[in-house]
């Protein structure tokens, strides 16, 4: 079907806005061909749009307004983990702050240097996991990222990484627009752990594809910083192998606007997956968690769990859906997002689907939005309890369900260490 | 210690007045209980002294010790000293007994402006507590209430109870789903707590847990009002003829 004319008019200017790379090898410039037909197939995305119903595309699509950078005293997140650093600054990987990029049983190299080769085994990987996740569903910023992004880490491990790899992402610019994208591809029985915080820029654009081989696991933490103004469109695409384990965690506090997609697709039998969020949002924010699970094999279970606290005028949107296959029989598919919120102004908008063709499955949805436990708070303050610690307690005990997805306890404990140190900050 | 006068409170959402005029004093050690019909009033009463919402007092008013209850938050309440036993004690997924239980006493002794226990001497505490109500090490790590059974739950109120220390205990219906045996060892650790310095409200329907914990002075309380009080014997009427007589005598 062709596009209507102002949604070709909307499609030209974005991909104008961002200039070419140039002097790229030919595996590279393929990638990038494909990726700007796709792109041009689907249009620039529009409130119409039937994924963007709930999250207003514009403010990802017009010239990037500055945003503030918060100032900190805390120490930043995961410091105190044991990990291979690399730090980008407002989108640009910085070798003089990062350490170096070497590891054992991992092969690590910058994006820009498998683009300049004509070969590349990541040719097989970059941009190909992405046009995979375009269908049914469209995913214009991740088209547009394959597209253009020039920065990022190519990562092969082919063994059991001794230590997490960590971006951490810098702000400099206050109007910095800007693109990341990594290509991950674990080989048979490898095991890593990515790290990611920061804000990273004004407006952050981030892909990561991930090929996960046969008995390999991944395991992903990441939170996206406190800039209140700053704008981020992320992107997670998975294909798990047999016997494969994933499991990705974020936290999302503060943000005007995040829109995390994740698209997971098992490929292998007996797999494991489990994507989960925590957000926390006072005033203007708006947060988006879009995720697509494909069971395409026997036996696989995944996980999705979801859970956002709002006040304030706080929005939380929750689209998620599990495809299983006629064949993908004794899938185990699960799925709840549940917003609380603290003040009757704040919106939580779910639509969770399910799409099932085998016969043989289980698959639960559950989503739910209320207030804080009234008869808890009582019962907590009735022990002396102040109620501001109470509520607290319940919102912290809330958002660990979602938490507890996160397999490392101490990577799980920072975690609830920084979202109680928000739930202080925003006493109601 | 605990002084009430002439207090009426109503529920918040509806025009209706559930207690309608509360006289009671209680002496330090004493230990009152009340009883009376369903629908008496007996738990809004122990709900408007602790602080539940929903309820607004009319008229009247509720001393500790001569501080005004009625004008506090219910963690005031708790850090003055007063302590209500639930009846439906509440269930809170994800709050770690252990956790709260800390946080509770702690919150408590900083209000009262006394320092606060480490982790070591809290669990030091805990365990002897906790030990003495047969609570066991897993029950402390379940979340609050949690998959407790109807005794469980009742025991961990009580262990509640004995680590905050409370001068006024309220125990609403605490007899309520127990079987004997539960019974004796909340009574049990009730009776531990007395001293004459504690005072205790019991509120029951029935005479049983009155066996085990000896009131000093036996309430009636009947829509809204005490109609009646007196001595231990008071119960075993009770127990014995029903309201009926008592409420007629008043009628």
């Amino acid at each position: 079907m062709a596009l209507a004319a102002n949604k070709v008019e909307a499609t030209e200017a974005l991909i104008a806005a961002y200039p070419a790379p140039e002097g790229e090898g030919k595996w590279s410039r393929d990638a990038r061909a494909r990726a700007l037909e796709t792109l041009r197939q689907s249009g620039a995305p529009v409130r119409r749009d039937e994924y963007w119903k709930f999250t207003n595309p514009a403010r990802l699509l017009e010239p990037v307004k500055s945003a503030t950078i918060m100032e900190t005293d805390e120490a930043p997140v995961f410091d105190g983990v044991d990990k291979l650093l690399v730090v980008f600054v407002d989108g640009v990987l910085r070798a003089d702050l990062s350490d170096d990029l070497t590891m054992e049983g991992v092969e690590i190299e910058t994006l820009a240097t498998a683009m300049s080769k004509d070969i590349h085994w990541v040719g097989d990987v970059y941009g190909v996991l992405e046009a995979n996740g375009q269908k049914p569903v469209p995913r214009p910023f991740a088209a547009l990222n394959t597209a253009v992004a020039t920065e990022g880490l190519v990562i092969r491990v082919t063994g059991k990484a001794t230590k997490p790899i960590a971006f951490r992402y810098l702000r400099s610019g206050l109007d910095a627009d800007v693109m990341v994208h990594t290509v991950i591809k674990l080989e048979k029985g490898a095991d890593l752990t990515l790290l990611e915080n920061g804000s990273g820029a004004a407006r952050f654009n981030s892909s990561l594809e991930v090929e996960i081989a046969d008995g390999a696991a991944f395991h992903h933490v990441r939170t996206q910083g406190r800039d209140h103004a700053r704008l981020a469109a992320t992107h997670i695409f998975a294909r798990l192998g047999k016997e494969s384990r994933f499991k990705s965690f974020t936290l999302t506090v503060n943000g005007a606007l995040t829109r995390n997609e994740a698209v997971l697709e098992f490929t292998g039998d007996d797999a494991f997956a489990t994507i989960s969020g925590a957000s926390a949002g006072d005033g203007a924010y708006h947060h988006d968690d879009t995720v697509f699970v494909t069971h395409n094999a026997l036996n696989c279970e995944s996980r999705q769990v979801f859970k956002k606290v709002l006040r304030n005028g706080a929005t939380g949107v929750f689209q998620g859906k599990i495809l299983v296959y006629a064949h993908a029989q004794k899938t185990d598919g699960y799925q709840i997002a549940q917003g609380l919120m603290l003040d009757e102004d704040c919106t939580f908008l779910a639509k969770p689907e399910l799409e099932i063709y085998a016969d043989d499955v289980i698959c639960s949805h559950g989503s739910t939005c209320g207030a804080v436990d009234e008869a808890a708070i009582f019962y907590l303050t009735s022990r002396g309890v102040p109620k501001a610690v109470a509520q607290d307690m319940l919102v912290l005990a809330f958002m660990d369900q979602a938490i507890e997805e996160i397999e490392d306890e101490a990577l799980a404990e920072e975690i609830r260490t920084r979202l109680g140190d928000w739930m202080e900050r925003h006493r109601g | 210690m605990l002084k009430i006068k002439n207090l009426k409170a109503s529920l918040e959402d509806e025009d209706k007045q559930i207690l309608k005029g509360i006289d009671l004093e209680i002496g330090a050690g004493e230990v009152h209980a009340i009883m009376g019909p369903n629908g008496s009033g007996k738990s809004t009463l122990s709900y408007v002294l602790s602080g539940k919402g929903g309820y607004v007092v009319d008229e009247g008013s509720a001393t500790l010790d001569g501080a005004d209850l009625l004008d506090m938050a219910p963690e005031e309440r708790a850090a003055a000293g007063l302590f209500l036993a639930f009846q439906y004690p509440v269930e809170i997924p994800g709050v770690g007994n252990m956790t709260f239980l800390r946080t509770a006493v702690n919150s408590q002794r900083k209000a009262r402006g006394e320092d606060e226990l480490n982790a070591a001497e809290f669990l030091k505490l805990v365990r002897i507590e906790a030990k003495s109500l047969k609570i066991d090490a897993e029950m402390l790590k379940r979340p609050v209430n949690v998959g407790f059974s109807g005794g469980e739950k009742k025991r961990n109120e009580i262990l509640q109870m004995a680590m905050l220390a409370p001068k006024m205990c309220i125990l609403d219906e605490t007899d309520s789903g127990l079987d004997v045996d539960a019974m004796k060892l909340v009574a049990e650790g009730v009776n531990a707590m007395r001293n004459g310095k504690r005072s205790f409200l019991i509120i029951t329907h029935y005479q049983r847990l009155l066996d085990h914990i000896k009131p000093d002075v036996v309430h009636i309380m009947a829509n809204g009002r005490i109609i009646k009080s007196g001595g231990p014997e008071l119960a075993l009427e009770v127990e014995n003829n029903g309201y009926a007589d008592l409420l007629n005598e008043v009628a």
